[in-house]
Parts: structure tokens; sequence; C-alpha cells
């Protein structure tokens, strides 16, 4: 006869391996924090100092100094995405260890490769916008398929990174909507949320 | 089918082999690789739970080639998985019993 101490054993090792082979939980809310903080920092240097607001899809009132910074908003966005991509990594690569759990287990990579189809499409369709001038929707088509890749992944981890991939659509077809504000919804979209998300998900699973 | 008095089926006895039956319940098909890294042992010692599984008709095989390398894949049958839920609720019974 197995003890009793026995039994809750084999009952928390059939939902941790049942947990281990459905799901990544080795995100880090961190990430999601450090994520959003890149996010309003870029935000911010864009408009302040690169006078990045496009007002209209084509070329508006502010094309010609756009034009100008244009290359320099680019390197930017690429060094806050390589930013927040390390930041997340290497913090989930900490969670990853404290649980004993490797990081790039098949998991990971199912969820990778769930995402990286509305990633890949959306990143090739805004280098089509740069290629024509429609700057103006580059900010909320960059939210849309942000969001749709969120919304792809959730299945594989946290129940409430769908809510979020929801949430970022919204916005990115708001966005649409109002041209106007796309440095705003972006900086929610991609800094607020981030931070908001981050700081919920450290609270409720990493305490 | 060899279940003991207090409705812990045999075959679960081993973390192992529970271990396996947990991955099978929540995923479709897993590849053996796949079931290696989860369950973290080494080749021979895998295969060998899996055979015992296999023999008690509570999981299945499908053998299939990806080039020239032999691709080997596992599911949970019906009644592995009848099997299995039977052996958690027995679980859940016997830890408040003796609560």
């Amino acid at each position: 006869m197995k003890a009793e101490q026995d039994y809750i054993r084999d009952i928390a090792e059939i939902r941790t391996m049942m947990e281990r082979s459905s799901k990544f939980l080795s995100l880090s809310g961190w990430a999601g924090i450090m994520a959003g903080i890149y996010a309003l920092a870029g935000a911010f240097i864009a408009y302040k100092f690169f006078g990045l607001n496009p007002s209209e899809i084509g070329s508006g009132d502010n094309a010609g100094i756009l034009r100008e910074n244009l290359w320099k908003v680019m390197i930017l966005g690429i060094i806050i995405i390589i930013l927040a991509i390390a930041s997340a990594v290497y913090l989930s690569y900490q969670r990853a260890k404290t649980r004993g759990e490797k990081l790039w287990n098949p998991i990971a990579r199912q969820m990778l490769v769930h995402m990286l189809v509305p990633l890949v499409t959306g990143g090739l369709l805004i280098l089509i916008l740069l290629s024509k001038g429609w700057i103006g929707l580059i900010a909320p088509f960059s939210l849309i398929f942000y969001g749709l890749a969120l919304y792809n992944g959730s299945k594989f981890t946290y129940e409430e990174v769908k809510i979020v991939g929801l949430i970022e659509i919204a916005l990115g077809l708001v966005s649409t909507y109002f041209i106007g504000y796309g440095l705003i919804f972006w900086a929610v979209g991609f800094g607020v949320i981030h931070i908001v998300y981050g700081i919920l998900m450290h609270y409720r699973y990493e305490r | 089918m060899k279940i003991s008095i207090d409705g812990l089926h045999k075959a679960f006895e081993s973390r192992i082999r529970l271990g396996i039956m947990s991955a099978l319940a929540v995923n479709d098909v897993l590849e053996f690789n796949v079931l290696k890294e989860f369950l973290d042992l080494t080749d021979g010692n895998l295969a060998s739970h899996l055979k015992g599984l296999e023999r008690e008709n509570f999981i299945g095989v499908k053998k299939s080639f990806i080039g020239k390398k032999p691709n080997t894949k596992y599911f949970m049958t019906k009644s592995g998985l009848k099997a299995f839920e039977e052996h958690i609720k027995a679980l859940e019974k016997l830890i408040k019993a003796q609560k």
C-alpha cells in the first residue's frame, strides 16, 4: 500500500506533466513590463526628436521632415524589437530554470511557429507600406498583426495572452480609423498594455 | 486488466507511465523524441515503459518514415483514456478517504 503522500504526489505529477506538455508557462511578467518600457521610450524619442506623427496615410504636412528621419525611426524600431525579444528570452530562460524546465521545448517551438505566420505577414506588409510611403498605416497594422500573433499563440500559453491579443487587434482597428493618432495608439498598445499585462501576470503567477 | 483492491491500475504504479499517460491525455499524438524531452528519459527506459502501456492496449503506435529516419508517434486509446480517468478518480478518492 502506498501512503497518502504518494497519492498526492501522483496527482501533482499528473497535473505538472499535463501542463508541461501542453502549455508554455515560462513567459515572465517582467518580459511584458520591459517590452512596454522600451516601447514607450521609443515612441517618445520618435515623436520628440524625429518629429514622427503621421497625420495622413500618404505624405502629410510633415512628410518632408519625416522622410529625412524615416531611416532613423526604422533603426529605432529595430532596436526596440531586439531589446524586447532579448529581454523576453533572458527573463523566460531564468524563469524556466527556476521551474526546472527547458526553455526551448516542443511547446515553445509550436507556439513560435503559430505566432510567426501572422508576424511575418505583418512585417512584410509593413515593408510594402513603407515602400509606397503609406506611413500612417504602419502603426495600426503593426498592432493588428501583433494582436493576431498573440491570439494565435495563446492556445499554447496563459489564457490572458488571448485577451491581450484581442485588445491589440481592437486598438489597431480603431487607430486605422483615426490615422492621425497612430503613434498614441501604438504607445498604448505596445507600451501601456504590455506594462499592465506584465504587472498583472507577475502578481498572479510569480509570487 | 489488473486492478488492485483500491481501484488503482497496476500499469500506472510507475510515475513514468503516469507521466506518459498525462502527456498523451492532452495531446492527440506525440512523437517518441518529444515524449523523451518532456519526461527527460533515456531511449531504452522510455521504450520499455511505452511497450508496457502498449501491451495493456492503453496506447497505440503509428510508425512512419521521414526520409530514411523512422518516426514513431504515440496516441492514447479509448480504453487507455478510460483507465487513466478511473485511476485519477481512484487516487482522488483515496486522498479524500484518508483525510
